[in-house]
């Protein structure tokens, strides 16, 4: 068995390093096919993987080698595959084994295919070392290892140049109802790595406390130990751990960079800030669930962050017209829904969701991409509309899954979405019930206002070449339907499998402690599936009767306004955040950093240099002056020797 | 006599070869200069030695005196060979490198 554990962890970096071989060539379709080979292989030693811990309940737990062994301190490479983390291998390489092949046709006319390729397979590495690993260190490792990938793949279209910040909300970047997602890819690039970075100080400071006080990073020691400390001092490890947690999974404050990051190429859109990276926040929690359970304060806080932000996100999707991140935000919202049901101890509702939502949420991006790819890169589902004549598998593949996301039965959402709500009103917090009730109206609205707009009504764009919205939409290659096949069949059936999927996580996972009545569990399912009912059948009618949503008039409201620039979230950030910290950078560049720091340094060198200068002159070459000298030196050294030995 | 006059013979004996060893610019003389100065050193050990009553410093002067031949000797074979190829034995003629 542990050469599956190390075919599904190495395969995707003998994939990367491949494709980084020819990463200044020009595309070479082997390279796409070799990477997505070996994605596959690990896709399947996963499930081998999982089946063997499903039957037999037990887990593989292996150190390939010492990694810092200093003192006392002992940290090894080690991996484990028990429940969890075998839940996230398999999803991780089944939607990334699903994207590769998704972007052999995406990418198809990009110069950069190749070095597309070695990013993803990288990514992919770093994330399964994030979830394998068995201690906080190699957690970590994967950790920054996805964030750097990250950044590369979103600014992998590096040269566009910037967009200009106008008042305009049609055209302003930090709009989103304007066809940009960011200043530029560069910039959306360098400002998701930034926010993580400052995320990431709070995770290595949760780290290091646990190291301080535990003295090991091994997760089954620092689990059996952590009852014994103090208690404000695991509620600082929590907290700690999860503003780490915030960062990657883009919770409020970390949450811009999220919709900005979709200046990415569309199927990194899907695996990255979809379906896996963006999840490694809640599968932090998840795996630290023995840290949290011990500070129920903390989890409480984690679950009401997380309804503010589904709430949030889904309120900004219904406005959108940038496609991507209407979808973006959805995944914001369906993060917020995780954190809940984490936040409240139900940690396999949360390890479920993840799993459902990934499945739905990347094919529904990589149908977004079939969508962009085929109209020439409009992004403004304004300018789409009737497309189901000329993508049917496209806009079927779409439609299940923003079925699957509303939550109707019998798709995927339904199960895990239903029992978020249901652990919410079991937990007695009715406020996030009824935040995360609305929600879920919400985000079936939205979706379906999506999958209107792109798909039905009449067409927003010209057969005409010489208009300016010349469109010619064409259904794309079948082996991308292909590849999204099995992805979309998931998003329909992944729900069913939630008895076996229960039986399995919870010998690792805490059960779920939550009794409501029968009558009460049908009352939820009903009023839940209700309102997502009505979510679809509101945007279905409303869309048929008026083709639009917003009247004219709505508009020029604030609200509308409000919602368009995303709550004035990227304003504040650049007002309150962004500008002073540049005006500090330029003070202590201009003043302290040349005039101090530098002058100091400077002057250093500067009498050296001169003492230099100064003393060139004895040495001429010639031996009676060197003779002179050394005599001078003689006498100068006897002299103190002699003052020397007065002194004594 | 005692060990004091021995010593300040010695010392001015030094004196006159370190001058000898400033001044000159004739290798020959510069050698001359450098075995004044090893037998004022020598003149020190024996006295010190005779005063002290211990041999150990005549038999420090005899080696001096061995390592002095033979340094004269190599050193004068060394000059021959200079003198041959720059025809002359200044101790200026001897600079090859500017600092």
């Amino acid at each position: 068995m542990e050469g599956f554990l190390y075919t599904a962890l190495f395969a995707p970096l003998v994939g990367s390093l491949i494709a980084a071989l020819f990463g200044n060539s020009p595309k070479k379709l082997f390279v796409g096919l070799i990477t997505s080979g070996l994605l596959a292989t690990a896709m399947i030693a996963s499930l081998i993987l999982l089946m063997h811990v499903f039957s037999t309940e037990h887990t593989i737990h292996v150190t390939m080698m010492d990694w810092i062994v200093i003192g006392n301190v002992n940290i090894p490479f080690g991996f484990v595959v028990d429940q969890v983390s075998v839940v996230m291998m398999v999803v991780v390489t089944i939607v990334s084994t699903m994207v590769h092949i998704h972007s052999i046709g995406y990418m198809d006319h990009d110069k950069g295919f190749n070095r597309f390729f070695s990013y993803l397979s990288a990514f992919v590495f770093s994330m399964m070392i994030l979830v394998m690993s068995d201690n906080f260190a190699g957690l970590f490792i994967g950790w920054e290892g996805v964030g750097l990938c990250s950044w590369l793949l979103i600014g992998f279209w590096y040269h566009k140049e910037d967009k200009e910040v106008v008042d305009d909300m049609y055209n302003s970047p930090y709009s989103t109802l304007s066809p940009h997602s960011s200043i530029s890819p560069g910039y959306a690039a360098n400002e998701a790595f930034i926010m993580n970075r400052v995320a990431d100080l709070g995770m290595l400071v949760g780290i290091f406390l646990i190291f301080w006080n535990i003295g090991s990073l091994q997760y089954d020691v620092v689990f059996a130990e952590i009852g014994n400390l103090g208690h404000g001092l695991i509620v600082a490890i929590a907290i700690f751990l999860f503003i780490g947690a915030m960062g990657k999974s883009a919770q409020f404050p970390f949450n811009a960079w999220l919709a900005n990051a979709m200046e990415g190429p569309t199927p990194v859109s899907a695996l990255i800030h979809a379906a896996t990276m963006v999840t490694a926040g809640v599968y932090l929690v998840i795996r630290a669930n023995e840290i949290f359970v011990v500070v129920p304060e903390v989890g409480y806080f984690i679950a009401s962050l997380g309804a503010f932000v589904a709430i949030g996100a889904a309120t900004m999707a219904l406005v959108a017209t940038n496609m991507k991140k209407i979808i973006a935000y959805s995944t914001l919202s369906q993060l917020g829904y995780m954190f809940v049901a984490a936040g409240l101890g139900a940690y396999w509702v949360a390890l479920f969701h993840l799993a459902t939502h990934a499945f739905f949420k990347s094919v529904l991006f990589l149908g977004a991409g079939n969508v962009m790819h085929a109209m020439n890169d409009e992004i403004n589902i304004k300018k789409m509309g009737g497309l189901k004549k000329y993508m049917p598998h496209t806009a079927l593949i779409m439609t299940v899954a923003s079925v699957a996301l509303a939550g109707i039965y019998p798709l995927a959402g339904f199960f895990s979405k239903d029992l978020i709500l249901e652990v919410a009103f079991g937990s007695h917090a009715y406020i996030l019930w009824l935040v995360l009730w609305i929600t879920a109206g919400l985000t079936a609205f939205y979706s379906f206002r999506l999958v209107m707009y792109v798909f039905h009504g009449k067409e927003n764009w010209s057969h005409d070449k010489e208009d300016d919205n010349y469109q010619h939409p064409h259904e794309t290659y079948p082996f991308v339907i292909a590849a999204m096949a099995p992805l979309a069949i998931l998003a329909v059936s992944a729900g069913w499998m939630e008895h076996s999927f229960v039986e399995m996580v919870t010998k690792v996972l805490p059960v779920l402690d939550i009794h409501v009545s029968t009558g009460t569990f049908w009352a939820l399912v009903a009023v839940t599936s209700a309102i997502a009912l009505s979510g679809i059948a509101f945007a279905v009618y409303k869309f048929n009767k008026d083709g639009q949503y917003y009247g004219e008039k709505m508009k020029d409201t604030f609200v509308y306004r409000l919602l368009a620039n995303q709550y004035y979230i990227p304003y504040l950030m650049e007002r309150v955040i962004i500008k002073p910290y540049l005006e500090m950078s330029k003070v202590s560049w201009k003043e302290v950093d040349l005039k101090i720091i530098d002058t100091f340094v400077d002057s250093v060198a500067k009498t050296i240099y001169n003492m230099g200068q100064g003393s060139r002159a004895m040495q001429t070459g010639n031996l009676s002056k060197a003779l002179k000298w050394m005599t001078l030196g003689v006498v100068i050294l006897l002299l103190a020797a002699a003052a020397a030995g007065n002194l004594k | 006599m005692i060990l004091n006059d021995y010593l300040i013979l010695s010392t001015i004996i030094f004196v006159i070869g370190l001058i000898g060893v400033l001044r000159r610019k004739n290798l020959i003389m510069l050698f001359f200069a450098t075995e004044i100065m090893l037998n004022a050193v020598n003149i020190a050990l024996a006295a010190i030695s005779k005063f002290h009553g211990d041999l150990t410093g005549q038999m420090f002067a005899f080696f001096i005196i061995a390592i002095a031949a033979s340094e004269v000797a190599i050193g004068l074979g060394l000059l021959i060979l200079w003198f041959k190829r720059r025809n002359s034995i200044d101790l200026d003629t001897l600079q090859s490198m500017e600092g």
